[in-house]
């Protein structure tokens, strides 16, 4: 299946300068599944939204289809066939 | 004359400053925008010069660069330089220390991070190793955090492969086997926000320095306290008398010349300005039994405080003092710090400086 990914502009440069992509996940997938296809052709991408542990970063948020993933399943959120998925920072810093 | 690099880590990015003479300075355009920058390592050992930076999102993260062409460029590792292994269930918060080993030990380099933890890297800070010996160690539970975060934020490496670290909170440790084991060494330094008598460990020492002449002898500007040892951290006299205060974070030996040190102190843990809000530097020439004050060149008006890596030394003969206030302002020392000039102002708070002569 194909799912639409959405990804800050602040980390284009870790990311070849692409803030969005089709990406080719197999169903059934997860944002997990979904950042754990990303971090393989992306590696610094993945270091900057997830820290060791694979949990994503306080201040980095997620929304599958307009809803924010901790509100849902947090990284175990399905993620459906044809979805958007967006990759955004929060409101933080001084 | 050589050039001296100085590099300028504050809360909103990297600034490196050039000099011909340490008296004026070619300031660049700022590195790593909108990002803390709390800890430079600058390593000039084998002729060159590999710059290192522990720099902090607050959105993205920490992670460790390195250029070794003055900043045109920066690399990191793609699975990145300082990750914590799987089965602590830790992650990075902050990288608060990059420390060159020694000329007789190339490539090593020792990082302290948030939370408490001592890395070494044998390839030039590209990639490190927890010290599990101070992870795994029994006192952790009771190790704190001080108001900037639980940190190892002092690595010392002596000239025999001791190496002493600080910590907030938990004081100085010691290894004598390479990070192996780690034996705690505050006994004479206070921890006066505790009741009873000082305890074993649990002190807030804000940063130590080693002895240029005896790698034995070590100075720590304490949460509260100067001190001296004279035997390798087993034991600590105060070496406060004659300062203006007993607080500060700085801790600065002069590379060349044994004896010599530099404070900068505040007036105290509940006041943290300089004393009568004038800015200067204290310098000792005999270990801290007598003090000087040395404030040619520095406001007479400063309200802001100098963090515990924000002044530094550089190798030059003479040696360079340096020192930057979390009102961003950045000066800089010829001559040991008898004088001072400014370098820059009204950059972001100054958190780290670092200041090598290039080779």
């Amino acid at each position: 299946m194909t799912v639409r990914v959405l990804l800050p502009r602040l980390l284009a440069d870790t990311t070849g300068g692409r803030t969005s992509m089709s990406l080719d996940l197999p169903e059934p997938a997860t944002v997990r599944a979904l950042l754990d296809v990303l971090a393989t052709e992306h590696p610094v991408f993945d270091r900057r939204v997830r820290d060791e542990t694979g949990a994503l970063r306080r201040h980095v948020n997620v929304y599958v289809d307009g809803e924010e993933v901790r509100r849902l399943s947090g990284l175990v959120t399905p993620v459906p066939a044809g979805a958007e998925v967006m990759v955004v920072q929060s409101v933080a810093g001084g | 004359m050589a050039t001296t690099l100085l590099a300028i880590g504050t809360r909103k990015g990297l600034w490196l400053a050039t000099s011909e003479d340490r008296r004026s300075w070619s300031l660049s355009a700022p590195h790593f925008l909108m990002t803390e920058v709390p800890s430079i390592g600058i390593d000039t050992r084998d002729g060159r010069t590999r710059l290192m930076v522990g720099v902090r999102s607050e959105h993205f993260g920490p992670t460790v660069l390195h250029s070794d062409d003055l900043g045109a460029t920066w690399d990191e590792p793609a699975g990145g330089a300082i990750r914590f292994p799987a089965d602590t269930g830790a992650a990075v918060e902050r990288i608060w220390q990059l420390r060159p080993d020694s000329a007789d030990r190339p490539g090593v380099v020792w990082a302290g991070c948030e939370p408490i933890s001592v890395w070494r890297s044998d390839d030039g800070g590209e990639h490190f190793e927890l010290c599990r010996g101070l992870w795994d160690h029994p006192h952790r539970s009771e190790w704190g955090a001080g108001y900037g975060g639980a940190a190892a934020h002092s690595v010392v490496p002596g000239p025999d492969g001791t190496v002493h670290v600080a910590m907030s909170t938990g004081g100085v440790y010691r290894t004598r086997d390479g990070g192996a084991s780690w034996q705690p060494r505050n006994s004479g330094i206070s921890a006066y926000f505790m009741p009873g008598p000082a305890p074993e460990f649990g002190q807030c020492v804000h940063k130590i320095a080693r002895d240029a002449a005896d790698p034995r002898r070590l100075y720590a500007q304490n949460h509260h306290g100067v001190y001296r040892s004279d035997d390798d951290g087993d034991s600590w006299t105060s070496i406060a008398d004659g300062l203006p205060a007993d607080f500060g974070f700085v801790m600065l030996a002069d590379p060349r010349r044994g004896g010599r040190i530099w404070v900068v102190p505040l007036v105290a843990d509940g006041e943290r300005i300089p004393p009568d809000g004038e800015l200067a530097v204290h310098r000792s020439d005999d270990a801290g039994s007598s003090w000087r004050r040395l404030d040619a060149g520095l406001p007479t008006h400063e309200y802001n405080a100098v963090l515990r890596d924000a002044a530094c030394v550089d190798a030059g003969d003479p040696v360079g003092v340096y020192v930057g206030t979390r009102g961003g302002e950045v000066y800089a020392s010829a001559d040991e710090g008898e004088s001072f000039s400014t370098v820059t102002s009204h950059l972001p708070d100054v958190l780290c400086v670092r200041a090598a002569v290039l080779p």
